[in-house]
């Protein structure tokens, strides 16, 4: 056992002799959770409109100024004609076109009913579809304020009122919901990358072929070489929930030490993973490849940004397969949440089998290899 | 503590390559025991198996009572491995490298430091040096060091003095000296033909078959024919003008001379060659005979012969 030990200690000296990685390592949690928190949001803030107003009447000049007014919209120009303002989508300066049909007014006041067109650049579709509904519901406004105005007596709510309220995160505050993902995004690049690296290094470099002619054991040069990327990631870990807490006030609701106990046994399942890969792998550019595929594959299926949801049945079973996928839920459930872990025993037994199963697995495969 | 090696029927391939042939060979305990041969004759793949790392297919190798593929555990405690490409680690010190390599073997520096003194004493200076900022020289020493500091009775070194410098690689050969004189046995391959002389005894090894087992001695002894020494002022189109001559067994450059192996009446020969190279526009022609040294002796027996 005391072997380990020796074996621990070259691979921390090693590490905190890399001047390349040892500073990403540190600099990982920082950069990602205070670039990525804010910039991975699906709100959309100045939206180009272009107004074509056919009408040029007062309640037409409303209508558009009501677009103006919100927070979502800057109006970049104002023209009569309709093809003028296709080509500024066209040339990506714009993404709405607010289109008031002539006789706006007239129709509004006499008809009682009047029509507007609006166009949108669904190049991305769900931007389009936000900035459809955001423009939807400034005509419903607008609608309601023309109905008061016009029968004062008259008017009547509609019959179901409707109040939403959002647990766990009232705000619906996008920088809430993506920390806990980014996290996970954090532990599992560490405990991913790092450790398939670090053991196909030795292949590369030969360093190999002294040790397997030495007593050491293949448990112990594996525990050795894994052990100290499980302790550098539980402590970025600590080091994001500070930033966490620090910078974006985000308190973890449920017990911290639960959230740390089921991250210590989901990076057993990543460190399995780094050294299957590293099983498969001779040099430490086929590594970085295939735990690239891995990764990808991984993180966009995980509901880091997309919900699970929203996906099709079989990518929803396929997630079961998706560690990341497991931890993501788990880590949401208990910082913002505060689940206990009655609530997430059913994952967490998931997560620890798949955890042991892939460290044994890849112990095995890699006695094989060597 | 000396022990013997006793290979018997091994053989060993590469999906379609035989790197080794029905292998026979017994190595006496303590013998400095030399392999040559050039580059694919399976020198490398015979240590492997010797040190446990890969399996042979057919065959056995016992290192006194232990067999390589049953006793793998014992053997990686009583054998030294010294790979033919630098295996340390380039980013630890040379104390680091030693210490490290003492304690996977469980064993006190302190304790061993006398067997490793020798090697070691001419890095001591660098000892808080990364090994990857050592020269070639020096790498091997702090190599042999961390291959010896479990006091070994086996030593297995694979080109231990490819790429260092002449006077690195006399000094390398006599700390095996010394090593040997400590008891260990000692198997080491190399392609240079000067330190196979330095050998007890030496194996020619061709495309995995060994093609000889002898003492340089009588290697050198049992060379039939005569050899030439030729130098010009113009060395460069010499070795394809005398290629073929009437009466040659074989040409090859030979340090900065050319040699030529005959058979026939060697005064008869160098006065020939005399006449044709002066006849050809040659200068200053210095055709000499020479005593065969190991180097022209292992030429005559690797095949296929130049005719």
């Amino acid at each position: 056992m005391r072997t380990i030990l020796y074996i621990l200690q070259k691979e921390f000296i090693q590490i905190f002799r890399d001047k390349t990685i040892l500073p990403v390592i540190f600099i990982m949690p920082i950069f990602q959770l205070l670039v990525l928190a804010y910039t991975a949001t699906f709100e959309i803030k100045n939206i180009r409109f272009i107004v074509v107003d056919h009408d040029h009447s007062s309640e037409s000049g409303k209508l558009s100024d009501k677009f103006s007014g919100s927070a979502f919209f800057t109006r970049i120009g104002q023209t009569d004609s309709y093809n003028q303002a296709i080509q500024a989508i066209k040339k990506n300066e714009a993404d709405q076109i607010l289109v008031i049909e002539p006789d706006f007014e007239k129709n509004l006041m006499k008809e009682n009913h009047a029509q507007v067109q609006v166009v949108t650049n669904a190049i991305n579709g769900s931007a389009a579809s936000l900035m459809n509904a955001y423009a939807i519901s400034i005509i419903n406004n607008f609608n309601k304020e023309i109905l008061i105005k016009k029968f004062p007596l008259h008017f009547k709510e509609m019959p179901i009122k409707l109040n939403s309220s959002f647990w766990y995160n009232p705000e619906l505050n996008y920088i809430t919901y993506m920390v806990p993902g980014i996290l996970v995004l954090l532990v599992t690049i560490i405990g991913m990358f790092l450790s398939a690296m670090n053991v196909v290094k030795e292949k590369e470099l030969g360093t190999i072929e002294q040790l397997n002619v030495t007593p050491i054991r293949k448990f112990e040069f594996i525990a050795g070489k894994l052990i100290p990327f499980w302790v550098i990631a539980m402590i970025d870990l600590l080091f994001g929930l500070l930033i966490a807490r620090l910078w974006f006030g985000i308190i973890v609701v449920g017990n911290p030490f639960l959230l740390l106990f089921v991250a210590g046994v989901y990076l057993v399942l990543v460190l399995g993973l780094g050294l299957f890969v590293s099983t498969l792998t001779n040099t430490m550019q086929q590594s970085m490849f295939i735990s690239w595929f891995f990764m990808v594959v991984f993180i966009l299926m995980s509901g880091l940004f997309t919900p699970i949801e929203s996906m099709p049945v079989w990518a929803q079973k396929l997630n079961m397969i998706n560690p990341l996928a497991y931890f993501i839920k788990i880590n949401r459930m208990i910082m913002l949440k505060g689940s206990g872990f009655i609530d997430i025993q059913r994952d967490f037994l998931i997560l620890s089998l798949y955890a042991a199963g892939m460290v044994i697995f890849s112990t095995l495969r890699y006695r094989k290899t060597a | 503590m000396s022990i013997p090696v006793k290979i018997e029927n091994l053989e060993k391939s590469y999906e379609k390559v035989k790197a080794l042939k029905n292998i026979n060979l017994e190595i006496r305990p303590n013998e400095l025991f030399g392999f040559i041969g050039p580059d694919g004759s399976g020198k490398t793949t015979l240590f492997r198996i010797l040190t446990t790392l890969i399996l042979p297919d057919k065959g056995t190798i016992r290192l006194g009572n232990y067999d390589v593929v049953k006793d793998f555990k014992k053997i990686r405690k009583i054998t030294g491995y010294m790979p033919g490409r630098f295996s340390l680690y380039m980013d630890l010190t040379v104390e680091e490298n030693l210490m490290f390599y003492a304690r996977i073997f469980k064993v006190d520096i302190k304790e061993n430091y006398e067997l490793i003194e020798d090697v070691y004493s001419h890095i001591a200076p660098f000892r808080n040096r990364r090994a990857g900022d050592l020269s070639g020289g020096m790498k091997q020493k702090l190599a042999l060091s961390c291959a010896l500091i479990h006091k070994p009775d086996l030593l297995v070194l694979d080109e231990p003095t490819t790429g260092v410098d002449a006077v690195s690689r006399k000094e390398f050969w006599e700390l095996l000296k010394k090593m040997q004189q400590r008891g260990i046995t000692i198997l080491v391959s190399t392609p240079y033909m000067d330190e196979a002389a330095l050998c007890d005894r030496v194996a020619l090894m061709q495309t995995g078959r060994l093609m000889s087992v002898e003492k340089p001695q009588n290697i050198v002894n049992s060379f039939s024919g005569n050899i030439l020494t030729v130098k010009v002022t113009r060395m460069h189109p010499l070795l394809d003008e005398l290629t073929g001559f009437d009466g040659t067994d074989r040409v090859y450059r030979f340090g900065d001379t050319i040699h030529l192996t005959t058979r026939r009446n060697p005064e008869e020969m160098k006065e020939r060659i005399y006449h044709h190279l002066t006849e050809k526009g040659y200068q200053n022609i210095v055709v000499t005979q020479a005593e065969p040294v190991i180097e022209d002796c292992f030429l005559a027996l690797m095949e296929p012969p130049e005719k």
